[in-house]
């Protein structure tokens, strides 16, 4: 799956002076007295991949909840394109091109699959039939079956419903709804944790289509040579904040464990004292 | 849809594509069998299984298939029907209705009051049960959907209090003395077709279109499959499942008036047990109690069924108390089926 793929022919995008179209500063997030996020920094450029990475409890859940609109922060502040932006809640992040695909499966598995890509975003008829609220089944069937194969996603049918495919497939739509929706980032948590070989080829195979599509993609991965394989950057985190950036192709597996227990790091120290 | 880059032509993917496509034509023609039969079978047995029925009484008994008797089927048929197709919408949300025979009792009574003591025709008087049954759901739904309680207990909660004002209003006391008029919408026809039965075909047509060709629907199908996805979606999820539970308690409201038209009174104990009756009814049509799955095609199969069931036992001399067995040994049979059958499709997942 991975011929043709030519990362080092396609820079990571930055460098071009372009703000990063999604950026985090100094994020700080508590819960109780627990700080979760202690003045987290976060970056992605348009056209990237970067897996974020972590031990657990570094805080990369709670930052992709942040970045998502799930959970507002407390501290610091999101900047889409450069532009300061307040997420309240994910219709925010979603305005704003943000998609998020989490990590327990966010599909409905009694409708099918055109009907989960579409759904809350219904095509409707046109005229006063659709103000009454028919739909435009043909439509959407369409869509979805056009959108599904840019994206390289195999389904039996675009009518199928989502129950009758297999875990692969599953992520594999719950991951193109994303991309298909997403005017700028799509954030994936843990999108291969449960599946195999295969199926995990699969869903890696759709993100490296969506990248070429124009998206970026936020990565939160365990897997370190899947993160090496697909990310364009990597980003680390350790206790709440961000310790180590990386270009993919510079380093090893062996970097970034070391990164992220903390035997590595490549941002200044000085950054943990600025809150 | 936005995705912006043109697919780019890889040669050896299209040869790939070109063999499979050739294995792949019969493969995908099972597929699409197999979806559409998936979703039909709970509906072919039943079917199936009220035609076996309905041969066997016919021959059992020589008054069954009698113009008369078809007549009274239809229009028994009708108020488990019109009410089962409102359990039907919840149950698909992943909800159920334990209260619909009080509701229906409480619309049906108010309904009788309004045309003895106020002089409203039979008309206005439904209007007025079609609105005491969607006040009645909307409780459930602020409920179930705002206070977050459980369907179950909610539900449970507004059976005993709607039945305990059903006896409050009428002092336990049947209303009676109503005009013969009152009579229209349960034992009235039109060309030779009941009253009740033109309205169950109304209620059941406009449901099955507003469920599969309207967003409400597909909503509706969506939070009973996944409410968290529903939401996550950006689907109003409190406004749209407290708008199913007004939906169905006015259908139910619907239901109780022409139970109370069809006895020309309204009777404070109408509808005990009737809640198990349209919840059969549902689920013997294909309706899954763990959501996202019926269709009114199916619970209308079921409502049948089931009046034939209750008719056919007393044609034959069979005791209610056997009645209650024989729905009782049907819900099993069809719920097992059920089961069967989706332990074989996600087996193949």
């Amino acid at each position: 799956m991975s011929a043709g793929r030519g990362r080092t022919s396609r820079g990571p995008g930055r460098g071009d002076g372009a703000p990063p179209v999604l950026e985090a500063r100094g994020i700080v997030k508590r819960f109780g007295h627990v700080e979760a996020l202690r003045g987290a920094d976060f970056a992605v450029h348009r056209g990237e991949v970067v897996a974020l990475i972590g031990d657990n409890g570094a805080g990369k859940s709670t930052l992709i909840k942040v970045l998502s609109g799930a959970q507002p922060q407390d501290g610091g502040e999101i900047l889409v394109d450069g532009r300061p932006q307040r997420f309240g809640s994910p219709l925010d992040a979603r305005r704003a091109g943000v998609e998020t695909v989490y990590q327990d499966l966010a599909v409905a598995d009694d409708l099918s699959v055109a009907a989960n890509l579409y759904l809350g975003r219904e095509i409707r008829r046109r005229g006063l039939p659709g103000r009454l609220g028919l739909l435009d089944k043909r439509a959407m069937r369409r869509g979805a079956a056009a959108a599904l194969e840019q994206l390289g996603v195999r389904v039996p049918r675009v009518t199928t419903p989502i129950a009758m495919l297999s875990g692969g497939q599953r992520q594999s739509v719950a991951v193109a709804r994303a991309v298909v929706w997403a005017t700028s980032v799509v954030i994936l948590d843990e999108p291969t944790a449960a599946l195999g070989v295969v199926q995990t080829a699969r869903v890696l195979e759709v993100i490296e289509r969506a990248r070429d599509a124009g998206r970026s993609v936020v990565l939160v991965s365990h897997n370190m040579p899947q993160v090496l394989e697909v990310a364009d950057r990597v980003e680390v985190m350790r206790l709440g904040r961000r310790t180590a950036r990386f270009r993919a192709a510079d380093v090893t597996t062996d970097d970034l464990v070391a990164a992220m227990t903390g035997a590595l790091a490549t941002e200044p120290e000085d950054a943990a004292d600025l809150h | 849809m936005p995705v912006s880059r043109s697919p780019r032509p890889d040669p050896s993917a299209t040869a790939a594509t070109a063999v499979e496509s050739v294995t792949g034509a019969r493969d995908r023609f099972r597929e699409s069998l197999r979806e559409h039969l998936s979703s039909a079978v709970s509906e072919f047995t039943a079917a199936t299984a009220l035609i076996v029925l309905f041969v066997a009484l016919s021959l059992a008994s020589p008054h069954f298939l009698t113009a008369d008797n078809l007549f009274n089927i239809g229009s028994q048929t009708a108020v488990i029907a019109i009410i089962a197709v409102a359990q039907t919408m919840i149950i698909i949300t992943k909800g159920i209705d334990l209260s619909v025979g009080a509701v229906a009792a409480l619309a049906g009574v108010v309904g009788a009051i309004v045309v003895r003591d106020l002089g409203f025709t039979v008309w206005e008087a439904t209007a007025v049960a079609v609105g005491v049954g969607a006040s009645a759901g909307l409780v459930n739904g602020l409920l179930i959907a705002g206070a977050r309680l459980p369907p179950f207990i909610a539900t449970l909660g507004m059976m005993s209090a709607g039945r305990g004002l059903v006896f409050i209003i009428t002092g336990a006391v049947g209303v009676y003395s109503l005009p013969e008029s009152f009579q229209l919408l349960g034992n009235g026809e039109i060309a030779g077709v009941p009253f009740a039965v033109a309205v169950t075909a109304a209620v059941a047509l406009g449901s099955a279109f507003l469920l599969s060709q309207t967003r409400f629907g597909q909503y509706v199908y969506a939070m009973g499959s996944n409410m968290e996805a529903a939401r996550r979606s950006g689907i109003a999820v409190r406004r749209h499942l407290t708008a199913v539970y007004v939906l169905a308690g006015a259908l139910v409201g619907l239901g109780g008036m022409v139970a109370a038209s069809r006895v020309n009174s309204g009777q404070p104990n109408y509808g005990i047990g009737l809640e198990l009756d349209v919840i059969a009814a549902a689920v013997i049509g294909g309706a899954s109690l763990f959501g996202g799955q019926g269709r009114i095609a199916g619970t209308l199969i079921g409502a049948f069924l089931i009046a034939v069931v209750r008719n056919g036992s007393v044609l034959l001399d069979i005791s209610i108390h056997y009645q209650q067995v024989i729905v009782g040994l049907i819900i099993w049979a069809a719920v097992y089926f059920d089961q069967f059958r989706r332990r074989r499709l996600e087996a193949r997942g």
